[in-house]
């Protein structure tokens, strides 16, 4: 029998939590009408640009994200349609590889990394205990940049003037002399614009773990969300230099003459590789990560215990973070590099597996010991463990270098990276939004559209994917835009094809539940599931300022843990936006700090910036003369209003 | 006015902690500083590892070029490396919270930031290199823009703090900028030195 | 209970389709078709590899299953409960580690042997990537010349053949799933491998780095032969072009001399010496046009050279105009070039 819905702690024996902050609690109703006041989001038109506050900052994040998954989703089926028959005229070369190309491009650098970030955004100042992110401002920056980034692409592709050399744009084929025109240039400034906002949300993130934790929340006890997330930042912090700098000599190179990339004036065309895979190799346990955190949130609550070897996990997060920067070189097996180096390259490549293996028996273990609910966020973990331990599994085999030479740039890769981005990624996000729904809206997603969405997205995505392994063994290459019928490749295509006609219809019903859920959605309350961590600990979707009083956490588990006359801090202004900074190591409150109001600066700071970075794709003297305007809006941007001085 | 203990809850006052923040680590301002420094730095790194890889795949270097002449570069080497005095000022005043000092040496410290900038338009004069004749040309170009691009935003940061600090009352939060800004100056002269020795000194000894 | 069933029916399906894929079926250029040893040690390497992967996870999902649908009992949330399973994971780390060792082991082990060949080089390939085509050249055979066949490439049976990949233009990568792994062409360096073919036939050969519009269709054909039969193909090679039999194919050639086409392409005895383009001395013996892309037959050939962009979008090659008769003679000169 399935157990219902909407969970009552009572009743599973876990013993209650202090309802200090909800609807019907302490605090007096003054108080609560003055941090309503100071930390009001504003309204009207100046007020949607001028929002400083994380949760809206992270929902707008998500929305767009979801918006250029949509866009990417529509150009991989296009794709499939394409390749479903043999020598199909659907869509030409010259298309298809921009479709190609965007499509990889805007997956991984205007969906996967981003919407990451946007659970990160809004989720871990509420788990930590916060009002607000870190850097508030440079969060409202680094939204309008990266949206200025992706309308840019999407601008290109309307025009037919799309990147169309991959999305990783190796030279010297996307260098100056083989892709003439401005297409490969958007693509670098992209790169440019998605590291700027990816950055600044890394460093907020580390900040926000570091310094802002509620009292209590010692480095033990710091949910493994959080902890993914701190990981997840760091590894951003030290991988995205590399791809600036990657994609900035390509850029260089096309635009001003300089020769980084061309070998006859001592350039290096594997110097591009090297540069663009010591950032991409991270890059996709920058995207990754963050997923196996939701997985671990997911499986406390549906699990009613905490995750089985705590430290273990940890551990296993921080190596995975560590190792992932080992790897890069077996993207380059085929490139004629040396043999000692190549062997060190594989057995790192594979020893990463034993952390994500630690991570996934670690969970099989928590789901052993506890009461499995399957609610459809568990079902999208469970989706998660079988395509992922493939995905992870198909990477090991890529990491021998014999192996690798034969399916390196096939399809069998093409499936690879499918199933640990589809399966490692994509399905905790989905649980994962399935399972924040309530506390970001209010309200519940429909459970039946929800457990329909999974099994179309499961067996939608085997039927498309699973396929290409087999394509790639019968030697079928990537990123060509038909093949002969003599190949025998046909059928397995055409297979692969009607799979994403049904993954197409389990994603548009998953966005049709979304959409039609915050309207209409059974209203949720302020704990539906009967989470663990302190975000479940506030009304849903939380007020303005988060917790009317921030917690102090007695346990790993904050809510579990939580005595009837637990902790809260009190003293904190109501009058200004004042947070609580707390020390790295065991949280003991250090000082208060006031943040910023609403500001016009980091919109328009952003503008000054995109205008840049745009302008530089045409002439290198964007530069010196976008600097200036950048430098007022900077320079608006930290003047300090007349109140503070006064303070 | 401030929170309130609550019915049927311990509390933790922390009303009676300083308020407009902390310097260094205790303080939040510091990890933003530190984060951005970080960042850099792997960019500093990128570029420099990248020169040594390039170098590495020819036999002569510069190729068919003469190497970069050392006076303005070690004139900037020097000039830097004495700037840190008025920047190290500034930033214990700013600890101190003595506002007299903080704005004679910030203007100080701008003097020192132009000067050095127009000793950087000589060098890129004196290197015997443009960036597009060969790959060499590129690397040294490259590396000489990036601390250039460097040592141009903190000269405005500090021109614009320098502004504050003449022109209003200064409190702690003021100090706290004051004082990371400091920080970012000691990061800028620090990367100098690598920058320098790859620049001028990796054509002659390599 | 119907979750269970589901879930067991999940399970099957998986294992029924991870033996599907396990189970390498012939066909044109598949990698668990090997004509020749490196694709032979390849193979068997990625056999264990799959053989392995397969029963580990057939493994975590029979766990899974079994943590799902257990019955509960009192005893789980003690501390005897959660040594055991601590103990379990340690276990099951213990195993992941030591297969993965095993793993990297045996892949270092063919990978050195696949270092060099097992013998000395009976000869050594040239092979030059240009967008979007295949130029393979013999330039040990005679010190003064080489011998280009392009699209094309002949090798002995039984003998190892040295490869030396280098590009014109952007990387491509050279790839026979049947004979070996790939190498990449990338410009500014040349990059060694080498292949042993054991089993005679015609292999297909595929482009497998995106190297522009016509990726796709930059196929190549390697037939292997007797030794006999190969030394006798490459003395051919080595001759210039057969002269022209009648009064149309003499006009081809004229005509063909005085068009574009000789300004990207060479005809050995001729004036046509250009390297832009393949060189066509012994085009009408090559099996395919276009890098693969078409059987090498007169109605073939005339669509190649009337509309190069309907066959190769994109292709460099212009569309050269030319009356119908010109072109007519022209395609009876090439293929008079055996």
């Amino acid at each position: 029998m399935m157990p219902p819905l909407t969970f009552d702690p009572r009743r599973s024996g876990i013993h209650s939590r202090a309802r200090g902050n909800g609807p019907a609690a302490d605090g007096t109703a003054a108080e609560r009408a003055a941090l309503e006041k100071t930390w009001h989001v504003p309204e009207g038109i100046l007020g949607w640009f001028s929002v400083v506050d994380h949760r809206t900052i992270g929902r707008r994040y998500l929305v767009t994200a979801l918006g250029f998954f949509l866009v990417a989703g529509i150009l991989a089926v296009l794709m499939r349609l394409q390749l479903a028959v043999p020598d199909n005229q659907l869509i030409g070369p010259d298309r298809y590889n921009q479709i190609f190309t965007v499509h990889g491009t805007i997956m991984m650098f205007l969906f996967a990394v981003p919407v990451m970030e946007a659970m990160g955004i809004y989720l871990v100042p509420l788990m930590v205990g916060a009002r607000n992110i870190a850097f508030p401002r440079l969060n409202t920056f680094s939204y309008f940049v990266y949206l200025f980034g992706g309308l840019m692409l999407l601008i290109v592709l309307l025009l037919n003037s799309a990147p169309d050399v991959g999305w990783f744009s190796y030279p010297p084929l996307a260098g100056p002399d083989y892709t003439p025109g401005k297409r490969a240039d958007f693509w670098a400034q992209l790169i440019t614009f998605t590291e700027v906002a990816a950055l600044a949300v890394a460093v907020e993130i580390v900040a926000t773990v570091f310094k802002m934790r509620a009292p209590g929340m010692t480095l033990d006890r710091i949910p493994l969300f959080v902890w993914a997330m701190l990981v997840t930042a760091f590894m951003i912090i030290f991988a995205m230099p590399a791809v600036v700098t990657a994609s900035s000599f390509l850029l260089m190179d096309r635009l001003v003459g300089t020769h980084f990339y061309n070998p006859a004036e001592g350039g290096d065309a594997l110097l591009y590789q090297h540069l663009f895979w010591f950032f991409g190799h991270p890059e996709v346990y920058i995207i990754f990560v963050p997923a196996l955190g939701m997985v671990s949130s997911i499986v406390t609550t549906f699990t009613g215990r905490p995750i089985v070897g705590y430290t273990a996990m940890v551990l296993s997060l921080v190596a995975t973070g560590f190792l992932g920067f080992g790897l890069w070189v077996h993207h380059m097996f085929a490139t004629g590099l040396p043999q000692l180096g190549l062997t060190y390259f594989t057995a790192a490549s594979m020893t990463i597996a034993i952390p994500s293996g630690i991570q996934i028996f670690c969970w099989i273990a928590s789901i052993w010991r506890g009461t499995p609910r399957f609610t459809p966020p568990m079902l999208f973990v469970l989706g998660f463990i079988a395509i992922f331990v493939l995905g992870g599994l198909t990477g090991v085999t890529l990491a021998s270098v014999p192996f690798n030479l034969q399916v390196h740039d096939t399809y069998y890769v093409v499936a690879h990276f499918h199933y640990v981005l589809l399966g490692g990624a994509v399905f905790p996000l989905v649980g994962g939004i399935h399972y924040w729904f309530p506390k970001i809206t209010g309200r519940l997603m429909d459970e039946g559209l929800a457990r329909l969405s999974f099994w179309l997205l499961f067996i939608g995505f085997n039927i498309t994917f699973f396929p290409m392994h087999q394509l790639g063994l019968m030697g079928m290459p990537r990123r060509v835009y038909t093949y002969p019928a003599a190949s025998g490749w046909g059928p397995l295509n055409l297979l692969s094809t009607l799979g994403a006609g049904l993954l197409a219809i389990g994603g548009l019903l998953f966005v049709w539940n979304l959409a039609r859920s915050v309207r209409s959605g059974a209203v949720a309350g302020d704990d539906p599931w009967g989470g663990d961590t302190l975000e479940w600990g506030t009304s849903s979707p939380p007020p303005v300022y988060n917790f009317l009083h921030p917690p102090v956490v007695e346990g790993p588990n904050a809510l579990w843990d939580r005595s009837a006359d637990a902790p809260v801090v009190t003293g904190l202004r109501t009058d200004c936006r004042e947070v609580l900074i707390t020390d790295v190591v065991d949280a003991t409150p250090n000082n208060r700090y006031e943040f910023p109001e609403p500001s016009i600066w980091p919109f328009l700071a952003a503008v000054a910036t995109s205008a840049m970075f745009v302008g530089s794709i045409f002439t290198a003297w964007a530069v010196p003369i976008g600097i200036v305007p950048i430098a007022i809006a900077v320079t608006g941007w930290f003047w300090p209003k007349r109140k503070e001085a006064a303070a | 006015m401030r929170q309130q203990a609550v019915a049927g809850h311990r509390s933790i006052d922390v009303s009676g902690l300083p308020d407009q923040g902390a310097f260094g680590p205790s303080g939040l301002i510091w990890w933003g500083t530190v984060g951005y420094m970080v960042i850099e730095g792997s960019m500093f790194v990128m570029t420099l590892i990248t020169y040594f890889y390039l170098r590495l795949k020819v036999d002569a270097w510069p190729p068919s070029l003469s190497n970069p002449d050392l006076f303005w570069g070690t004139v900037n080497l020097a000039l830097l490396l004495v700037s840190v005095i008025p920047n190290h000022i500034a930033k214990v005043a700013a600890e101190a919270g003595d506002p007299w000092r903080v704005r004679w040496s910030m203007l100080l410290c701008v003097v020192f930031g132009v000067v050095l900038l127009i000793i950087r338009w000589f060098e890129f004069g004196s290197l015997n290199a443009r960036w597009d004749d060969n790959a060499y040309g590129s690397m040294v170009w490259c590396l000489m823009v990036l601390h250039t691009m460097h040592l141009l935003t903190d000269v405005g940061d500090t021109t614009v703090l320098t502004a504050l600090a003449m022109s209003q009352p200064l409190d702690k939060r003021r100090y706290v900028d004051v004082s990371e800004n400091g920080l970012y100056w000691y990061f800028i002269v620090a990367w100098w030195v690598p920058v320098y020795l790859t620049v001028y000194f990796a054509p002659r000894w390599l | 209970m119907g979750r269970r069933r589901a879930l067991w029916a999940c399970c099957a399906v998986m294992a029924a389709a991870a033996s599907a894929a396990s189970a390498g079926c012939a066909g044109p250029h598949h990698v668990f078709d090997p004509a020749g040893g490196p694709a032979r040690d390849i193979a068997a390497l990625g056999r264990l590899l799959f053989a392995v992967c397969t029963v580990i996870y057939l493994l975590v999902i029979a766990v899974l299953a079994w943590a799902l649908v257990r019955r509960r009992t009192e005893a789980d949330g003690s501390v005897e409960t959660g040594r055991r399973l601590t103990r379990a994971i340690a276990a099951a780390t213990i195993a992941s580690t030591m297969t993965i060792v095993g793993l990297t082991a045996a892949s270092a082990v063919t990978g050195h042997g696949l270092t060099s060949p097992m013998g000395p080089a009976a000869i050594t390939v040239d092979v030059v990537g240009h967008q979007w085509w295949w130029d393979f050249q013999f330039r040990d055979v005679s010190p003064d010349e080489f011998v280009s066949s392009p699209n094309e490439l002949h090798v002995p049976l039984g003998q190892p053949v040295m490869i030396k990949t280098m590009s014109r233009d952007v990387i491509h990568s050279f790839w026979v799933p049947n004979l070996h792994g790939k190498r990449d062409l990338i410009p500014g360096q040349v990059t060694n491998t080498w292949i042993q073919a054991d089993r005679p036939g015609v292999y297909r050969g595929l482009c497998a780095e995106f190297c522009g519009h016509e990726h796709a269709k930059m196929a190549f054909e390697v037939v292997v032969e007797t030794p006999q039969k190969f030394k006798a193909w490459i003395d051919h090679q080595r001759e210039s072009a057969s002269e022209p039999a009648d009064y149309q194919e003499r006009r081809g050639r004229d005509v063909f001399l005085g068009s574009p086409c000789a300004t990207c392409h060479t005809i050995r005895g001729t004036t046509a010496a250009s390297r832009v383009g393949p060189d066509l001395t012994h085009v009408g013996s090559r099996m395919t046009l276009a890098a693969g892309t078409l059987p090498n037959t007169r109605p073939h050939l005339a669509t190649w050279l009337g509309d190069p962009q309907s066959v190769k979008p994109g292709t460099l090659m212009p569309a050269v105009p030319m009356s119908d008769a010109d072109r007519g003679a022209v395609i009876a000169y090439l293929r008079r070039l055996q």
